[in-house]
C-alpha cells in the first residue's frame, strides 16, 4: 500500500463509522428516557397523581450498591429480564415482564450482566424478601441452597459471644446446622451485609410502564 | 492500495543478492535490533511476570467455582475479585506488554528505521507498569468498579492513558521516519491497532465512568470496547506478527496482496459493530442487537480471506512450520483465529445465541480467542524476537517442547470442556422443568475439567519463564549453540 491518506482517513472513519452508529446514536435515542407512570393520558403524558417509575435506590440501598459492585455480584448474577420466549426467565419465575431500556435509567452504574452462573436478579426483591433468607444465604450459601457453588460472604458478618441479651438483627440459623455458630454466640450482619440485603431487595420489577406491561399468561 | 505490482514481498534481500548487501543489510538490521534492545526487554519480561501473576489468579478462580469455601475467608480473594485481577493482568499486564513489544519492533523492522530516544519508552514502560500494578491492587483491596474489562478503579486510567501516549506515538514516529518505499500489510494492521486502542479505551472511561451516559447506553458502550480491545487491539497486532513471521521464516512471499487489502478493510469495517452481540435478548433497542448480529456474520469474510491467505502461504511448508518453535506457535494461533471467529460468527445468530448466552460457553470462547489465538502467537513472536533484540540464544529446545504442547493441549481441553459444559447448562436452563440448582450441579464436573487443564496451561507457562530467567543468565549457565539462528529462524532476519 503505497496510499497512506487513504489508510488514516479509512482507519480513522471505520471507528468513527461504529462510535456513532452504535453510541452516539443510542445515547440521543435513550439519553433523555425519564421516569413516567404505567398509562399515560390522551396526550401521552404521564397520569397526575399516579406513581412515577423507576424509583431511585434509597441511602442505605446505595450503600449497598456499592458492596455489590466492590465483591463482584455482577460475574455471576444478571440484572435482566429477556422477552417470553427467548429463553426461560419466564417460566423460571425471574419476572413478570421484561425489562425495557427505561428500567435503568436511574442507575448510575448499570450492570446488566452477561453470566448466569446464578440466577438472574432484576426482580430478586419480590421474589425473595425475606431479610433472614438473605442473611443466611450470604452467610453461608449452603445453608439455604445446598450445592451452591456460590462462594460464602462470612466476612460480612461478625461471629461474637452473645452479651446479656442476644442482638435483634442476629442470623437464625438452625442448632443443628453445622454451619451454626458454637453455643453462646452467634451470627451477626455488619453494615455492609445489611446494607447489601437492603440492595438485594430493592430489585423489583413490580410495575408496569406504558412500553412494557406484565405479560397475560403464566 | 494502488499500483499494479503486488509488493507484497517481505523486505529480506532474495537468495540472489551479493555477500556484501547482506552483509549490510544484516549491520543495519541489527542496528534497529539494538535500538530496541533495552525497552523491548523490559516489556517482555513485564509480560512474562504478569502472565505468571494472571495464571495463579485464575487457578485461584477456576478452582473456587467448584469448591466454593477454598480462602473463603479472604475478602480480597473473592472469586468476583479475583477473575477482575485474573482478566486485568492477562489483558493490561501480559497483553499489552507483549504488544509494545512485538508492534514497536515489527514496526522498526519494517520501517528499516531504528527506535529513537528508546530511554522514553523505558520510562513509559515503568509507568505502564505501575498503573497496572495500582490497578490490580485496587481491585483486590475493593476499588473494583465491576464494569467489565474495566475493573481497575478510574485513578488508574490517566496514568495508563498518559504511559500509552507515550509508547504509541514512538510507534508513529517509528513509522514516519521509515526507509522503506512501501508499506507492508503488517504495518497497516500496527498503525490501525495504535491508533484504535486510545479511543476506545478513552471513550469508553469517560462514558461509563468519569461522566456515566444514561441506563443501557453504558453496557452498550461496555460491549463496544471490550469486543474491540479483542477485536481491534490484539487481533490486529496478532495478525501483523503472523503475517510477517509467516512468509519471514519460511522465506517466501505472502499468497496474494489483494486478499490482504480486503481482509484488513473487511476487520476495520466489521469488527467495531460486532460487540453488540453480547446484548442479545438484552433491554437495548432491537436494531442495535440487529447491527451486532450483521457485523458478526460479515466478519466470516475477513476471517476467511485471512485463512485462505495464510494456508497458501505455508502450504507445502509444514514441516518447516513443525521445526520452528516461532511457527509452531504461530500457526497453531493463526488457526485458531479462524475456528474461534467462525464460532464466534455462529454465537451471534439468536437461535445459538439463546443456549450459549450467560453460561461457561462464552467463558470458553473468550479465552479460545484471547489465549489460543492472541497469547499463542504473542509467544511464537517472543521466540523470534527476543533473541534478535538480546543476541542471545535460546538455551533449551526441550522447554520450548514443554511450553508448546502444554498449553496447546490445555487450551485445546480447555475450550473443548467449557464449550460442551456450556452448551449443556445454557438447554438445561432453558428448560425450566430443570430446577437451576440441578443446572449448577451439573457445571461443576466441567468446571473441575477447567482447572485440571488451566494446570497443564501453568506447566507450559512455567516452562517458558523458567526458560526466560535461563536465557538472562550469564553465560557460563547457559549451553551457548554458535549463533542465535538455530531452531529453525531464519538467520538474516
Amino acid at each position: 500500500m503505497k496510499n497512506l491518506p487513504t489508510l488514516f482517513l479509512g482507519i480513522f472513519f471505520a471507528l468513527a463509522f461504529s462510535w456513532t452508529g452504535l453510541i452516539l446514536s443510542s445515547h440521543l435515542f435513550l439519553g433523555d428516557l425519564k421516569s413516567t407512570t404505567a398509562t399515560l393520558d390522551e396526550q401521552g403524558n404521564p397520569v397526575e397523581g399516579d406513581p412515577l417509575y423507576p424509583l431511585k435506590l434509597s441511602g442505605i440501598a446505595r450503600e449497598g450498591k456499592q458492596v455489590y459492585i466492590d465483591q463482584g455480584c455482577v460475574y455471576c448474577h444478571s440484572q435482566q429480564i429477556r422477552t417470553k420466549g427467548y429463553g426461560a426467565d419466564f417460566e423460571r419465575g425471574w419476572g413478570e415482564r421484561q425489562t425495557v431500556a427505561r428500567d435503568y435509567i436511574y442507575q448510575e452504574r448499570v450492570m446488566l450482566g452477561t453470566m448466569r452462573t446464578g440466577p438472574d436478579l432484576a426482580n430478586v426483591g419480590t421474589r425473595l424478601s425475606s431479610v433472614q433468607w438473605h442473611m443466611q444465604h450470604l452467610y453461608e450459601p449452603q445453608i439455604t441452597s445446598p450445592g451452591s457453588i456460590m462462594p460464602p460472604y462470612s466476612y460480612l458478618f461478625e461471629v461474637r459471644e452473645i452479651g446479656s441479651r442476644p442482638s435483634p438483627n442476629a442470623v437464625s440459623i438452625p442448632f443443628d446446622s453445622p454451619y451454626a455458630p458454637p453455643e453462646g454466640w452467634e451470627v451477626v450482619p455488619t453494615p455492609r451485609a445489611e446494607a447489601l440485603v437492603a440492595y438485594l431487595l430493592s430489585l423489583r420489577v413490580d410495575y408496569e410502564l406504558p412500553e412494557m406491561k406484565f405479560s397475560e399468561d403464566d | 492500495m494502488q499500483g499494479t505490482q503486488p509488493d507484497i514481498r517481505m523486505p529480506p534481500p532474495p537468495p540472489g543478492l551479493s555477500q556484501v548487501k547482506r552483509e549490510a543489510e544484516r549491520a543495519k538490521l541489527s542496528e534497529i535490533d539494538r535500538s530496541m534492545r533495552v525497552a523491548g526487554l523490559l516489556f517482555v519480561l513485564s509480560a512474562v511476570v504478569w502472565l505468571m501473576v494472571g495464571t495463579v489468579f485464575a487457578l485461584i478462580a477456576s478452582y473456587k467455582m467448584h469448591n466454593p469455601e477454598y480462602l473463603a475467608q479472604f475478602e480480597w480473594l473473592t472469586f468476583g475479585r479475583v477473575r477482575s485481577a485474573h482478566l486485568n493482568t492477562m489483558i493490561f499486564g501480559w497483553g499489552n506488554n507483549a504488544i509494545f513489544c512485538v508492534a514497536l519492533w515489527l514496526m522498526a523492522r519494517l520501517s528499516r528505521s531504528q527506535v529513537r530516544h528508546g530511554g522514553f519508552l523505558v520510562l513509559a514502560g515503568i509507568l505502564w507498569n505501575m498503573g497496572v500494578t495500582i490497578g490490580v491492587t485496587g481491585i483486590l483491596s475493593g476499588e473494583m468498579t465491576s464494569v467489565e474489562w474495566l475493573e481497575m478503579p478510574m485513578e488508574v486510567a490517566p496514568i495508563l492513558a498518559l504511559s500509552y501516549a507515550m509508547i504509541g506515538v514512538w510507534g508513529i514516529v517509528t513509522f514516519s521516519h521509515r526507509q522503506t518505499g512501501h508499506v507492508y500489510v503488517s504495518q497497516w494492521y500496527i498503525l490501525a491497532a495504535i491508533f484504535w486502542f486510545p479511543w476506545l479505551y478513552t471513550v469508553a472511561q469517560v462514558m461509563i465512568l468519569f461522566v456515566p451516559a444514561r441506563g443501557v447506553v453504558q453496557p452498550i458502550t461496555n460491549w463496544w470496547f471490550a469486543h474491540n480491545v479483542l477485536g481491534l487491539w490484539l487481533t490486529p497486532v496478532s495478525l501483523a506478527s503472523a503475517y510477517y513471521l509467516i512468509p519471514k521464516v519460511l522465506g517466501r512471499p505472502v499468497y496474494s496482496y489483494y486478499l490482504s487489502v480486503i481482509g484488513f478493510w473487511a476487520l476495520a469495517l466489521f469488527y467495531n459493530w460486532a460487540g453488540i452481540h453480547h446484548l442479545i435478548g438484552g433491554p437495548i433497542p432491537i436494531w442495535l442487537q440487529s447491527a451486532g448480529t450483521v457485523a458478526s456474520v460479515m466478519m466470516t469474510i475477513p476471517v476467511i480471506v485471512v485463512a485462505i491467505n495464510h494456508h497458501m502461504t505455508v502450504i507445502g511448508s509444514f514441516g518447516t512450520v513443525w521445526q520452528s518453535p516461532t511457527l509452531r506457535f504461530v500457526v497453531f494461533g493463526a488457526m485458531s483465529y479462524t475456528a474461534v471467529s467462525l464460532i464466534g460468527s455462529a454465537m451471534a445468530l439468536r437461535e445459538v445465541n439463546v443456549v450459549t448466552h450467560f453460561t461457561h460457553f462464552t467463558v470458553g470462547h473468550a479465552h479460545h480467542g484471547v489465549y489460543a489465538f492472541f497469547t499463542m502467537i504473542m509467544f511464537g513472536s517472543i521466540y523470534f524476537i527476543l533473541p534478535r533484540l538480546i543476541r542471545r540464544n535460546w538455551p533449551s529446545a526441550g522447554l520450548i517442547s514443554i511450553h508448546f504442547w502444554s498449553c496447546a493441549l490445555g487450551i485445546t481441553g480447555y475450550v473443548v470442556a467449557l464449550s460442551i459444559g456450556g452448551w449443556i447448562q445454557g438447554l438445561e436452563m432453558n428448560n425450566a422443568e430443570i430446577p437451576f440448582m440441578t443446572v449448577v450441579r451439573n457445571t461443576v464436573p466441567w468446571l473441575t475439567a477447567r482447572t485440571i487443564f488451566g494446570i497443564l496451561i501453568t506447566v507450559g507457562h512455567s516452562a517458558f519463564f523458567i526458560h526466560l530467567v535461563w536465557m538472562l543468565l550469564p553465560e557460563r549457565f547457559r549451553r551457548v549453540p554458535s549463533s542465535y539462528d538455530s531452531f529453525g529462524a531464519d538467520p538474516i532476519a
